[in-house]
């Protein structure tokens, strides 16, 4: 029983550590990025591996998921004779949550999980410690840049996105379904608001600061040479994954509240 | 002048450090010696305040690197350089930035003057004109030498080299003791060298400590650590298996 008490204590602080240690991470990137001099040559070259990279991997995912969404809403719909109210389904799903939240996963997965295991080798061969020891601060020289460009770019893929999963459910409604061309892009038009894309970006801007932080943290507190990056980057993907579920929920729930 | 009081440090139930006294004289070279795995790697770092002791201080002219703060320490890393054990080469850099790197971010030094310094070091180290190649494509050696040229390249005060001469071939290795005699004699360096290699040690040292059990167990020059009473130091510096140092304790 003692012994239980005590490991709960121990879980439940080092929880509270690593809460602390995320939003220590946070608040220091935000400062470090008005400190001067800035990086141009490293947020580019981010800018490059976070968004020009990824654009294949998100037209897969954005495009098949459309195709799908028209798909399988077509098998309720025509039941009812309401095919026509497939574009708008399509489009509004996408732009809300489908986008914003099949992106930021993707991203976790293919970007957040190469900056744990950068930063995380980085600091078992000591590289972190030699840039400390040459003045640079890690924040400003490392975890900065990759703010920056998953800040930028997060959401612009996740326009990408929005756009391929619209075209995706196009193609299916017009060639397979037989809807109208003309009518199908007038349903998907009127049934879009500007809230509706603005929610959806904003997810995504969360969603930037969730997988940077997540996984420069994991990659700065790595431990024990190869393994322990292996661990880092696992424990950063499964991390991420959960905070872009929850905070995806949360925020739902918020903008549902708040503009109804 | 720096002086470590009372320094202890523990990760977990292992105390590395236990109650650390040495005083290192500005413009000399103080060698540490000790057995792996003694905690000298850990005694570098806390004196460049990478490490924070759990106890005790590091002052450095009259200043508690514990004590200060990211400006202050970033202020007081400028006048340092340091060679780490594993070298520490930054795999995404080529070796050239590697070691003109405090130049480049500390320092007003055109393109030029920076390419001239960075040349200089590697020369100085024997790796002349490998400025373009990447980390990856050296040897272990080589990493290390330009781990080296990396430490000296912005001039600092104060060196930190630990084992330089590991895994490095004796010529180059003979080589390296002197640059570390000649970066003290002209520019009045003060240097502290962690090595195992008691050749080297006898060579560079103005003084050597030993490192055993968390604490500094015997300081002196050359010729009294060679004459030592202490039967630790005694056998260590010997390198006799038998003695009160065994293989698993201490
Ligand atoms: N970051 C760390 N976390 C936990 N333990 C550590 C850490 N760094 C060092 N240690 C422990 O401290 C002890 C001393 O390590 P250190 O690297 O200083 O040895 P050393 O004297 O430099 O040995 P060697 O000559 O082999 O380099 C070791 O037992 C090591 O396991
Ligand atoms: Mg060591």
């Amino acid at each position: 029983m003692k012994a239980l008490i005590k490991r709960l204590g121990v879980k439940s602080l080092n929880f509270f550590i690593y809460i602390g240690g995320v939003f220590h991470l946070l608040v220091s990137t935000m400062f470090q990025i008005f400190v001067p001099p800035f990086r141009r040559k490293e947020f580019f070259s981010q800018m490059y591996k976070v968004g020009v990279q990824s654009l294949p991997i998100v037209f897969l995912v954005a495009f098949f998921t459309g195709m799908v969404l028209a798909l399988q809403s077509a098998y309720q719909l025509t039941k009812m004779n309401a095919q026509i109210y497939i574009s708008g389904l399509v489009a509004l799903s996408m732009l809300r949550e489908l986008g914003p939240v099949l992106t930021a996963l993707v991203i976790a997965g293919r970007v957040g999980a190469s900056i744990t295991a950068e930063l995380g080798t980085m600091k078992v061969t000591e590289q972190i410690d030699a840039l400390e020891t040459l003045a640079a601060n890690p924040v400003k020289y490392l975890v900065v840049p990759r703010f920056l460009a998953l800040c930028i770019m997060l959401p612009i893929l996740t326009i990408y996105a929005d756009f391929l999963g619209i075209v995706g459910g196009y193609l299916i409604g017009v060639y397979k379904l037989l809807i109208g061309p003309t009518i199908y892009l007038q349903m998907t038009y009127d049934s879009l608001v500007l809230k509706d894309l603005f929610t959806g970006l904003f997810k995504s801007l969360i969603f930037a600061v969730i997988i940077c932080i997540i996984s420069c943290y994991e990659g700065f507190r790595t431990e024990g040479g190869a393994e322990g990056v292996g661990k880092a980057t696992t424990l950063s993907v499964v991390t991420s994954f959960i905070l872009i579920i929850t905070a995806d929920c949360l925020f739902t729930a918020l903008f549902y509240f708040m503009f109804p | 002048m720096i002086e470590i009081i009372n320094l202890t440090k523990s990760f977990g139930n292992n105390k590395v450090l236990d109650n650390l006294n040495l005083t290192i004289n500005s413009g000399e070279v103080t060698v540490i010696i000790g057995r792996s795995g003694c905690g000298k790697s850990v005694l570098l770092k806390h004196i460049i305040g990478l490490l924070k002791p759990d106890l005790g201080q590091v002052i450095i002219d009259n200043e508690d690197v514990s004590m200060m703060d990211h400006e202050e320490l970033d202020k007081l890393r400028l006048s340092f350089g340091m060679l780490f054990q594993g070298a520490a080469l930054f795999d995404s850099m080529t070796v050239g930035e590697n070691v003109g790197f405090a130049l480049k971010e500390h320092t007003d030094l055109p393109e030029v003057m920076v390419k001239k310094k960075v040349a200089r070091a590697l020369e100085l180290v024997g790796l002349k004109g490998i400025e373009e190649l990447m980390p990856a494509e050296l040897s272990g050696g080589m990493k290390k030498r330009v781990g080296l040229a990396r430490a000296i390249c912005n001039d600092p005060k104060i060196i930190l080299y630990d084992e330089p001469t590991t895994g490095v071939d004796p010529v180059m290795a003979d080589a390296i003791n002197e640059l570390i005699v000649d970066l003290n004699t002209k520019l009045k360096v003060t240097s502290i060298v962690v090595t195992h290699d008691m050749v080297s040690a006898y060579k560079i040292a103005g003084r050597i400590a030993m490192l055993y059990k968390g604490k500094i167990i015997g300081v002196g020059r050359p010729s009294e650590i060679k004459n030592t009473k202490d039967p630790v130091v005694k056998q260590f510096v010997t390198g006799a298996s038998k003695g009160p140092i065994t293989e698993n304790g201490g």
